[in-house]
C-alpha cells in the first residue's frame, strides 16, 4: 500500500518531506498534464493531492486559477482510476467554494452515485450535495430518496448527512424525504440509525408531539447504536427541559434506564443528562453520581476526566451528594493528566471539611504552574467559593492567591484572582489591609488597564479609611508618573479621595494634584484640575458630591437628553433630573461557570432593561408629553401559570403618571383575541386618563397593551393603592391547524388578580459608595425620625430584607449583610424619589423579643420623608 | 451553574488536526466558524501544541473547547469539540482515526509514511467526519471504503490497459456530448 512516487517527484521533494516548499503557481502549472491523453493516474493523483495539500495548509487561491484547475481537473472523471475518482471528489468539495461554475460536475456525480460501484457512490453523494442548490436538489431528489433507503450502509449514511447539511438551506424538499428516513432508522447498520435519527429529529424538532412518539417507538424497539442512543438521551432531556415534565415521566426513566447501558459513552451520557437537570433532586442525583463513581478509576483518562469534570458540576449545587466519591477524588488528585487532577482537588475543596482545606491548598499549590489558564480560573473560582463558606480560612486563601497573582497568567485568570481577593476583603474586614497590600504589590507590575483601574478605584474607595492611609498614597502617585493615560486618571480620582476624607493628608495630596495638572493627557489634567479645586473649597457637602459619589444617571438616557438638548436650543440651562436614572447595580451574580468559552464573546454594553422600555414606551404617540421614564418594576404576575391567558404586568413610573404595560400571552390554539385592553378599577384617587388596547394577540405570540394613570396631584403623600383588572376583549375562534379565524367575534372579559401600587414603585434604587458624606451632603433640614417595633420579625437578617424590599431602596456600605451573633445593626438605604429627590434611609435595629426599629429620614423634599415614613408605619 | 440543556444535534466535532512535533500543520479541517481565519487557526494550533506536546495525557480544556489528542513518534493527532460534547464520542473519532490510519499504514505511524500517502489520509478523515457530523467509527469499514489500492498491478501492464480504457473512455464522453 506504501506508494513510491515517479522518480523525478522523489527527488523534487527535498529530502523527507516531498510537500515542502510546494509552490501554488508551480502545482498549478503541473496540473496542465490533466489535458494530455492518455490521463497518467499516478501522477495526476499526486497533483491532485498537492492541491489539496495547499488547500489545506491555508493556501489561498484565486477564483481564476481555481476555476482553471477545477476545469482540468473535471477531465480526470475520463479515468477509472478509484483512487484518483475519489480524490477528484475530494477536491470538488474543497473548490466548492473557490471556484465559479461548480455544478458543471453534476452530471457525472450523478452517474457515479446512481452506478454500480459502491466505493463511489457514497462519497458522489456527499460531493454533489454539497455543489447543489436549492432549485437542483429538485433534480436529484428521486435519487435521493433511493439512496437513504440503499442497503449499503455508506450510500445510506452518506445520503442520510448530506440531506441533514442541505435542511438548513432547503428545509422543503428535505422535509419530503421523512418516509425514506424514517425506513433508514430501523437499519441494521449502526451508523444509519444514528443518521437517520439525527435527522428525523431535525425535520420534526418544531413538533414536540411528533418528536415524542418518535422517542417512544425508538425507546421501545431498541436501537444498537450508541451515538443514536446519546442523540436520544439529549432528545428526551430537552423535551423534559420544555415540558417542565416531573421526573416521574417515563422520558426521565428513559434516561436512567441508559445508566445500564453496556457502553460507557451512553452511561457518561445518561449521567452527565441527569446532572445538568434543573431542580434535580439528590435521591435522583445518586445513581447518576454513583457511575461517575465507578468512571473515576478508569484506566481511560478521558473517561476520567469527563466524570471529574460532571461530578465538579454536582458539588456546586449538592456538595453533599457528591460527599460519597471523597475517597475516588482523593486518588485522582495525584493523576499524571493535571486537568483531572485540578478538577478533582476544586470538587475537593467544594465538598470537603474545613480541616483539609490547608492539605489540599498545599497539593494544589505544587502543580498550579502546570495547568492551562481556563482550569487556574477553576481554581480561584473554588477558592472564592470556599471563602464564602469558611471565612475562617481567609489568611491561608489571600496567601495562595497572593502567590497566583505573581505568576505569569492571561487576563481572565488575573481577573478571576483580582475579583476573588476583592470579594474577601469585602466579607472580611480583617483581612482589608493584607488584601489591600497583596493588590497594590500586584498593580506595580500589571499590564492589564481594566485591573489596574479597577484595584485603583477599590484603593481610592477603601484605602481612606484603614488605620494608616498614607502608605497607599504612593503607589497610587507611582502608576501617575508610569502608566497608560487610563490608569493615570483612575489614580488621580483616587488620591482626590485621599485628600477629601483625610485632612492631614490633604496638603501633600494637593502637592501631587498640581503636578499631575501637568500632565500630557487631556482627561488626566481635566481631572486633577477640577478635584484640585473642589478640594481647596473644603466643603464636606462639595466632597461629597463630587469626589465620593459620582453621578447616579444612566449613560445612555444622559446621552440621549444631551442630544436632544443640543437639538433644541432654549434658554434654561440643562437639567440634571431629567435624566433618567441608572437602574441599580445589581450585585454582580456569583455565577459559578464551568470553565466555557465565556473568555470569547464580546462584552457587549447591553443597553440595560430600563432604556429598552424607554424606548419602547416613547414610540407610542400617547405617552409622549410624559417626560422621562423614572422607574420600571419587576413583571408581576397577574394569572396562575397554567390558565387560558398569560398576563404579567409592569409598572413604569413617570413624574406625574403611572404607565401600566400589560403583558399578554393566548395559550388557546383555537382562538384570536383583538383589541385586548386591560381595564383598572383604583381604589385611591388615581385618575385613569387612557388604554391603548394590543389590536391582536394570535396564540402563543405574546403582546402588550398599555394604560395610563395620573398620580393624585393634591395629595403627594398617596402613593399606594390597589387596581382590580379586567381584561376585555373581541374573541374570534379559529381553526387550531391553520389559525384561520371566523369572520365574526363576540365580546368578552377575564378577571385578573388585584395589582398593587406601593411606595417602592416610587423609588429608585442608587448606590452611594459613601454613605456617611452623602448623609452629611443632604443635610438634616428634612430629617425626621420615628422608632417602631417590628413583633411579627425573629431574626435581624430578615429584619433587614423586609425592609430592602418594602421600600425598594439600595442598600450601601454592604450593611445587608448582617454579622452574625450581633444583637443590634444599622442599614443604610439610599434611593431617589419620584422627580428626583434624593431620600436617605438610617434604620437601627435591636433584636430583643422581636425587632425594634428606630427610622431616620433625610430628603431633599420634605414630603417624601413623610411618604417613608407613613408608608412604614 | 450552567444548566444549559444542549440543543441535540448530530454535528459533534469542530476541527480534526494532524501536528508533526514542531507543531506544523500536517492537516486541518475546521468543520465551523469557530476560528474563521487562516492566522486564527494557526494562533489555535500554536496554543493546542504548545500545552500538549509535552504530556501525554489523551485530554485537555483550551479556549473553551474539549481537546482529546494522541501522540505516536512524531506525529500528533487531535480532535476538538465543544466543551459541552460528550468526551468519549471525540475520542471515539481519535481512536478511529488513528487505527485507521495505523491499518494503511501498516502500524507505521509516523511523519515520512504518511507525508507519503498523504491522499489515503485524506480520504480517511473524509470517510471519518463529513462537516462535524461523525460518519463512521469503525476503522475496519473506514479502511474498507478507502480502499486503496496497492502497487500489484505491474506499471506496464497497466498503462496498456490503461490506454484501451481511456481510449474507451474518450470515445463514450464524446459520445455523451
Amino acid at each position: 500500500m506504501i506508494k513510491k512516487f515517479d522518480k523525478k517527484d522523489e527527488e523534487s521533494g527535498s529530502g523527507s518531506n516531498p510537500f515542502q516548499h510546494l509552490e501554488k503557481s508551480a502545482v498549478l502549472q503541473e496540473a496542465r498534464i490533466f489535458n494530455e491523453t492518455p490521463i497518467n493516474p499516478r501522477r495526476c493523483l499526486h497533483i491532485l493531492t498537492k492541491i489539496i495539500y495547499l488547500l489545506n495548509q491555508g493556501e489561498h487561491f484565486g477564483t481564476t486559477e481555481a476555476t482553471e484547475a477545477f476545469f482540468a481537473m473535471t477531465r480526470l472523471f475520463q479515468s477509472n482510476d478509484q483512487t484518483l475518482r475519489r480524490m477528484c471528489y475530494l477536491t470538488i468539495k474543497e473548490m466548492a467554494n473557490i471556484s465559479e461554475d461548480v455544478i458543471i460536475v453534476t452530471s457525472s456525480l450523478t452517474k457515479d452515485m446512481t452506478g454500480k460501484e459502491d466505493v463511489y457512490r457514497g462519497p458522489a453523494i456527499r460531493a454533489l450535495c454539497r455543489i447543489t442548490d436549492t432549485t437542483m436538489l429538485q433534480a436529484i431528489e428521486r435519487y435521493m430518496k433511493q439512496a437513504i433507503v440503499d442497503k449499503v450502509p455508506s450510500v445510506s449514511s452518506s445520503a442520510l448527512v448530506s440531506s441533514l447539511h442541505m435542511v438548513k438551506m432547503s428545509f422543503d424538499v428535505v422535509k419530503r424525504w421523512v418516509n425514506e428516513a424514517q425506513e433508514a432508522a430501523s437499519s441494521d447498520n449502526i451508523m444509519v440509525q444514528y443518521h437517520a435519527l439525527g435527522l428525523l429529529y431535525h425535520l420534526r424538532k418544531n413538533d414536540r408531539l411528533a418528536v415524542t412518539k418518535m422517542l417512544n417507538k425508538f425507546t421501545k424497539s431498541g436501537l444498537k447504536s450508541p451515538f443514536a442512543y446519546c442523540m436520544m438521551i439529549r432528545i428526551a432531556s430537552k423535551l423534559l427541559e420544555e415540558t417542565e415534565g416531573g421526573h416521574d415521566s417515563p422520558l426521565f426513566d428513559f434516561i436512567e434506564s441508559c445508566l445500564r447501558n453496556k457502553h460507557e459513552m451512553v452511561v457518561y451520557e445518561a449521567a452527565s443528562a441527569i446532572v445538568h437537570m434543573p431542580n434535580c433532586t439528590a435521591r435522583e442525583l445518586a445513581p447518576a453520581v454513583s457511575v461517575l463513581q465507578l468512571f473515576c478509576s478508569s484506566p481511560k483518562a478521558a473517561l476520567r476526566y469527563a466524570a471529574v469534570r460532571t461530578l465538579n458540576k454536582v458539588a456546586m449545587k449538592h456538595p453533599s451528594a457528591v460527599t460519597a466519591c471523597n475517597l475516588d477524588l482523593e486518588n485522582l488528585i495525584t493523576d499524571s493528566n493535571r486537568s483531572i487532577a485540578t478538577l478533582a482537588i476544586t470538587t475537593l475543596l467544594k465538598t470537603g471539611s474545613e480541616s483539609s482545606v490547608d492539605r489540599l491548598m498545599k497539593q494544589i499549590s505544587s502543580f498550579v504552574s502546570e495547568i492551562s489558564d481556563e482550569f487556574k480560573v477553576v481554581v480561584v473560582q473554588a477558592i472564592s467559593a470556599l471563602c464564602q463558606k469558611y471565612p475562617r480560612k481567609h489568611s491561608v486563601m489571600m496567601n495562595f492567591l497572593s502567590n497566583m497573582l505573581r505568576d505569569d497568567g492571561g487576563f481572565e485568570y488575573k481577573r478571576a484572582i483580582v475579583d476573588c481577593i476583592i470579594s474577601i476583603i469585602e466579607e472580611n474586614p480583617e483581612s482589608k489591609e493584607t488584601g489591600l497590600a497583596h493588590l497594590c504589590e500586584f498593580i506595580e507590575d500589571c499590564e492589564h488597564t481594566v485591573l489596574a483601574t479597577k484595584i485603583l478605584h477599590l484603593l481610592g474607595k477603601e484605602g481612606p479609611r484603614t488605620p494608616t492611609p498614607s502608605k497607599y498614597i504612593r503607589f497610587i502617585f507611582n502608576r501617575v508618573v508610569l502608566e497608560s493615560e487610563a490608569v493615570r486618571a483612575a489614580a488621580v480620582s483616587a488620591l482626590a479621595k485621599f485628600g477629601a476624607q483625610n485632612d492631614d493628608l490633604l496638603p501633600s495630596v494637593l502637592v501631587l494634584m498640581k503636578r499631575c495638572m501637568m500632565d500630557s493627557d487631556d482627561e488626566v489634567r481635566d481631572r486633577a484640575t477640577f478635584y484640585m479645586n473642589v478640594l481647596q473649597q473644603k466643603q464636606k457637602a462639595l466632597n461629597a458630591a463630587y469626589i465620593f459619589n459620582g453621578l447616579s444617571v444612566s449613560v445612555p438616557g444622559l446621552e440621549k437628553s444631551l442630544h436632544q438638548y443640543t437639538l433644541e436650543p432654549s434658554e434654561k440651562p440643562f437639567d440634571m433630573k431629567t435624566v433618567p436614572l441608572a437602574t441599580a447595580p445589581i450585585t454582580e451574580q456569583k455565577t459559578e461557570i464551568a470553565p466555557v468559552a465565556t473568555s470569547k464573546l464580546p462584552e457587549k454594553l447591553a443597553p440595560c432593561r430600563q432604556d429598552i422600555y424607554q424606548e419602547q414606551l416613547a414610540a407610542i404617540p400617547e405617552f409622549q408629553a410624559l417626560g422621562p421614564l423614572f422607574k420600571s418594576s419587576e413583571p408581576v404576575q397577574l394569572t396562575e401559570a397554567e390558565t387560558e391567558y398569560v398576563v404579567r404586568c409592569i409598572k413604569h413610573a413617570f413624574t406625574n403618571h403611572m404607565i401600566f404595560q400589560f403583558d399578554c400571552t393566548n395559550t388557546l390554539n383555537d382562538q384570536l383575541l383583538q383589541r385586548v385592553l386591560v381595564q383598572m378599577e383604583p381604589s385611591e384617587a388615581y385618575e385613569v386618563l387612557n388604554y391603548v388596547p394590543a389590536p391582536s394577540l394570535p396564540y402563543s405570540q405574546p403582546g402588550s397593551c398599555y394604560s395610563l394613570v395620573r398620580l393624585p396631584e393634591d395629595d403627594p403623600t398617596a402613593v399606594s393603592c390597589t387596581f382590580s383588572c379586567t381584561m376585555k376583549y373581541l374573541v374570534r375562534d379559529c381553526d387550531p391547524n391553520t389559525g384561520e379565524p371566523d369572520d365574526d367575534g363576540y365580546d368578552d372579559e377575564y378577571v385578573l388578580e388585584d395589582l398593587e401600587v406601593t411606595v417602592a414603585d416610587h423609588i429608585q434604587k442608587v448606590l452611594k459608595p459613601n454613605f456617611g458624606a452623602a448623609w452629611d451632603e443632604i443635610g438634616d433640614d428634612n430629617e425626621k425620625e420615628e422608632t417602631f417595633a417590628l413583633a411579627t420579625v425573629r431574626t435581624l437578617d430578615e429584619a433587614v430584607n423586609n425592609i430592602i424590599s418594602f421600600l425598594g431602596m439600595q442598600p450601601c456600605e454592604r450593611s445587608d449583610k448582617v454579622p452574625e451573633n450581633k444583637n443590634s445593626h444599622v442599614l443604610f438605604l439610599a434611593g431617589v424619589f419620584r422627580g428626583g429627590h434624593d431620600v436617605l434611609v438610617r434604620a437601627r435595629l435591636a433584636l430583643a423579643d422581636g425587632v425594634t426599629m428606630q427610622v431616620t429620614v433625610r430628603s431633599t423634599d420634605e414630603n417624601v420623608v413623610d411618604v417613608i415614613l407613613a408608608s412604614v408605619g | 451553574m450552567d444548566t444549559l440543556i444542549l440543543e441535540p444535534s448530530l454535528y459533534t466535532v469542530k476541527a480534526v488536526l494532524i501536528m508533526d512535533n514542531d507543531g506544523e500543520r500536517m492537516y486541518a479541517k475546521y468543520y465551523d466558524d469557530t476560528y474563521p481565519t487562516v492566522k486564527e487557526q494557526k494562533a489555535f494550533e500554536k496554543n493546542i501544541f504548545n500545552k500538549t506536546h509535552r504530556t501525554d495525557s489523551e485530554i485537555a480544556l483550551l479556549e473553551g473547547l474539549t481537546v482529546v489528542y494522541k501522540s505516536n513518534i512524531d506525529l500528533y493527532f487531535y480532535v476538538i469539540g465543544s466543551s459541552h460534547e460528550n468526551e468519549l464520542m471525540l475520542m471515539s473519532v481519535l481512536n478511529c482515526l488513528f487505527d485507521s490510519l495505523s491499518q494503511m499504514l501498516r502500524k507505521n505511524v509516523e511523519k515520512r509514511a504518511l507525508l507519503e500517502n498523504m491522499e489515503g489520509l485524506f480520504l480517511a478523515v473524509d470517510e471519518i467526519v463529513d462537516g462535524g457530523v461523525i460518519l463512521e467509527s469503525d476503522p475496519q469499514q473506514v479502511v474498507h471504503r478507502v480502499a486503496l489500492r496497492g502497487d500489484d498491478v505491474p506499471l506496464t501492464e497497466q498503462t496498456v490497459t490503461q490506454v484501451l480504457q481511456s481510449a474507451k473512455e474518450q470515445i463514450k464522453w464524446s459520445l455523451l456530448r
